[in-house]
């Protein structure tokens, strides 16, 4: 491929929010007819990057200019202007709307009695047409496609805006192989005819397969451009994750240096429980002081079967006993009477309170488990802080400090805190160390680990296989809304071996 | 390393209206028009059974009243259902209908003449629906909150107007546009009529519907309904659009006022009281879901008709107390969402 000038070209970007730098003086090229990946871990800054190029963010310094052209870009509709399209991990289509109008929305081919629909339906089925979807009736709800084919159709729309850029982000996070198949078919046409790809995906053997060149970002800062067969899969980790990754050793091997024994009588044991269209009868056994690892894709049943475990649905079937008596947890507050306690990946949501300071955060759990009406004394609560902020290493160590004013990891930090302080038997971690930068990610799997030590029996359930396998004791393994093996944690379980797991049931379902 | 493999399992049964959905999807029914289908057939159900049980409703002069007499809350629920369509929902057009039409026929009394007076009556409700528009929009007020303001608002503006009925003169060109014009003079007062007013209303729903399904803005009212952060990342213009359907949800209840004050000659600050409410559930009975997204202005104009058609069936039954309309609008209500919850479920 001869050389030609980038089609995009961010130099010195640096976005600042409040107490965080995001991203700091970023470079990246985007060139006709290539897929450039962008790479790092979680919290790197690639999301910020993303919405810097789509006009969501606005930077503070550095230049952005497209086709030679600096510009300035104020929204997604001015971006779309500048030949930029996006397709998000969550697609973002109205389902209440047809598949054609889906397409074509705010591109509505008109005559002067307004819009056309038959010609709408006409250019929407050529668009798709294009990426092999000429069969859908476009008339059709948006809602009867698949989330793969709505990942599809999201694409159309920037065939039909003519997109010379096309962000891609995350878009295999919630595919099978067939699907992702399909979308890299999608990709190299799209590349031969002269898009510009920007991709992000966590999965390497996906990188490897379908970039020509990408940028490496970590901790907001701009790690290195490369050509695909420049950089091996090792270096190219060891620049994601940086000197921590000889941390996160140090946690592996301390695993695997005190091996626990296992009660023949398990904390907690579920038999057959199952929730209609969240997971299938199912049986669990979870040990004290054991980490027990869910692993499998998002949408696999892994936080439904979490739920069902701390009372947040109810179950449909099954029994859940701990230490032998069958118990029924009906809620999150009858979970937490039985001292099992949850943690939320949505932890913006469902986790922290923005507005309170982190003393009243930690706080808020024990209170609840206590009866609103007994207060805690001050110097009670001053005591279970400081040992929260001094056990995580919560920065900064100010209890009064609003906690919305906190980065991720560390409001992740307080959140561990607060279920530490009410003494639970079962810590059910969900997504623990999503979003969160590598030193934090490595104190709380420290955290993990430490809580298990003491007797606590964790589940630890985390999209980043590595994580799951580098933690936990045992892994249980799901894929659609069904548990398909448990595993004994070994040398010989990596993440490769329960990716190849997973995919084998598929060849397994379809040999059957 | 220690493996068990689990069996799979049948997935259950969906539940009967799931099924019942799929089955209209299969022989190619749109699914989003049953709900307002569905209105359709009450409202044709309901005139048959009118005619059955009491005589003389599938006739020239009653269905011409029913829409004479129902043109300006079929103009109030038509813009009612762009916001709703979008999501949002305003309470204020009940008090804006009262303030637009005790200020019109003040103005006229004071010697005004009618085609300025009409001009102010809209222009006050355009003003409160911009003023609802920008609270949303541009303070992120919450719809509710911000259209319950404008109605309090509203509502005191008509009473410092004034607290007594206020009559427009009864030589005044005002009262022409609520004058019934007989068509065809049926046998025994079986008439066939209109009015300016109902001719107001075909306008504003045939402009209305044309308006949200074939032009942008349009759609994007229906995206914006479907999902706000989506449209966005679309690239669609939603603030203005959010702006927008305020506004004509406002000056639609100007239009709702002129065309009421016409036909009724007098205009008092407590007229409208719970218009808003009864203009939404016309609304959601037509099948709009109250989160927006699905729905069409007919079903609207339906939905107010079915509401106007039961206060006549009750009138005409004379056994039924009149208190019991509120209860049976409620069922209807009931009866409506329940409906629409299951077609909405399956995406769930």
């Amino acid at each position: 491929m001869e050389p030609r000038p980038p089609i995009v070209e961010m130099r010195g970007i640096t976005i600042e929010f409040p107490g965080v730098k995001a991203l700091d003086g970023v470079d990246l090229r985007l060139l006709p007819g290539e897929v450039h990946t962008l790479m790092g871990e979680n919290g790197a800054g690639k999301s910020t990057l993303i919405k810097a190029l789509t006009g969501v963010y606005r930077f503070q310094e550095g230049e952005l200019i497209v086709a030679g052209e600096p510009v300035r870009l104020d929204g997604t509709a001015s971006a779309q202007a500048a030949g930029i399209s996006t397709v998000y991990q969550e697609v973002n289509l109205c389902e209440n709307l047809s598949i054609g109008e889906n397409v074509m929305l705010g591109q509505e081919p008109r005559t002067r009695l307004g819009i056309d629909w038959r010609r709408l339906h006409a250019r929407a089925s050529e668009a798709l047409e294009a990426l092999g979807l000429g069969d859908l009736d476009t008339r059709q709800s948006l809602s009867t496609l698949s989330l793969a084919v709505q990942q599809l159709v999201a694409i159309s729309r920037a065939i039909v805006a003519n997109a010379k850029v096309l962000i891609l982000d995350e878009p295999t996070s919630s595919l099978d192989a067939n699907e992702v198949a399909r979308l890299f078919a999608v990709m190299r046409d799209l590349r031969d005819r002269g898009v510009a790809i920007l991709f992000v995906s966590h999965f390497l053997e996906q990188v490897y397969e379908i970039s020509d060149r990408l940028t490496v970002l970590r901790n907001g800062r701009h790690q290195g451009e490369f050509a695909i067969d420049e950089i091996d899969r090792s270096a190219l980790i060891s620049l994601m994750i940086g000197k921590d990754a000889d941390t996160l050793d140090a946690i592996a091997q301390k695993r695997e240096a005190a091996p626990r024994e296992v009660d023949a009588e398990p904390l907690l044991r579920a038999r057959g429980i199952a929730r209609r269209g969240a997971i299938v009868p199912t049986d669990l056994e979870l040990h004290a002081g054991e980490v027990l690892g869910f692993a499998g894709l998002l949408g696999s049943g892994r936080t439904e079967l979490a739920r069902l475990l701390y009372g947040a649905d109810r179950l449909d079937a099954g029994t859940i006993e701990l230490h032998g008596r069958p118990v029924a947890l009906t809620s999150p507050a009858a979970a937490l009477r039985h001292r099992i306690v949850f943690s939320s990946e949505n932890r913006r949501d469902e986790g922290i309170i923005r507005d309170l300071t982190v003393r009243e955060n930690v706080v808020l759990a024990v209170q609840a488990k206590r009866g609103w009406l007994r207060r805690i004394a001050t110097s009670q609560q001053r005591t279970l802080v400081d040992d929260c902020i001094a056990r995580f290493d919560v920065r900064p160590a100010q209890p009064e400090r609003r906690i919305g004013t906190l980065s991720g990891g560390n409001q992740q930090k307080v959140l561990l805190g607060r279920w530490l302080a009410t003494d639970p038997e079962i810590v059910i971690l969900d997504e623990p160390t999503r979003g969160i930068d590598v030193g934090a990610k490595a104190d709380i799997q420290a955290a993990v680990l430490e809580l298990a030590s003491r007797g606590v029996a964790v589940i630890f359930i985390s999209s980043e296989l590595d994580e799951v396998v580098r933690l936990s004791d045992r892994i249980v393994v799901l894929k659609d809304h069904a548990v398909i093996a448990t595993l004994e944690n070994g040398p010989d379980v990596t993440s490769e071996t329960i990716v190849a797991r997973i995919a084998d049931a598929d060849t397994q379902e379809e040999a059957a | 390393m220690t493996t068990t493999i689990e069996r799979p399992h049948a997935a259950p049964k969906p539940p009967w209206h799931r099924r019942a959905i799929e089955r209209a999807r299969r022989r190619g029914i749109d699914v989003r028009t049953l709900p307002t289908g569905a209105a359709g057939i009450i409202l044709a159900v309901m005139l048959v059974y009118g005619e059955v049980a009491y005589g003389q409703v599938l006739q020239a002069s009653t269905l011409s009243n029913l829409l004479i007499n129902n043109a300006h809350f079929v103009i109030l629920a038509v813009g009612l259902s762009f916001v709703i369509l979008a999501g949002g929902i305003d309470l204020s057009v009940g008090a804006v209908i009262a303030v637009s039409s005790v200020a019109g026929v003040m103005l006229v009394g004071a010697g005004w003449p009618t085609p300025l007076a009409i001009a102010a009556m809209i222009g006050i409700g355009t003003a409160f629906g911009t003023a609802s528009g920008v609270l949303v929009q541009h303070f992120g007020v919450q719809p509710f909150i911000a259209t319950l303001a404008m109605m309090f608002l509203a509502r005191g503006l008509a009473s410092m107007l004034s607290t007594t009925p206020q009559r427009l003169p009864d030589d005044s060109s005002f009262r022409l546009l609520g004058e019934p014009w007989k068509l065809i003079d049926g046998p025994r007062v079986n008439d066939l009529m209109a009015s300016a007013g109902l001719v107001v209303a075909v306008v504003v729903v045939v402009v209305a519907a044309i308006v949200l399904q074939r032009t942008r803005f349009g759609r994007t009212v229906y995206a914006i309904g479907g999902s706000e952060s989506s449209a966005a990342l679309m690239g669609l213009r939603v603030p203005r659009t959010k702006l927008a359907i305020y506004v004509i949800s406002g000056t639609l209840a100007g239009v709702a006022a002129v065309v009421y004050t016409a036909r009724l000659g007098t205009a008092q600050n407590i007229t409208g009281m719970g218009w808003e409410l009864t203009a939404i559930a016309a609304v959601v009975i037509g099948g709009t879901l109250l989160t927006g997204g699905y729905g069409y202005v007919v079903g609207s104009v339906i939905g107010a008709l079915v509401l106007g058609l039961m206060t006549v069936l009750i009138t005409r039954d004379g056994g039924v107390p009149p208190e019991m309309t509120t209860i049976i609008t409620g069922g209807i209500l009931f009866v409506f969402v329940m409906l629409q919850r299951a077609v909405v479920r399956r995406r769930r």
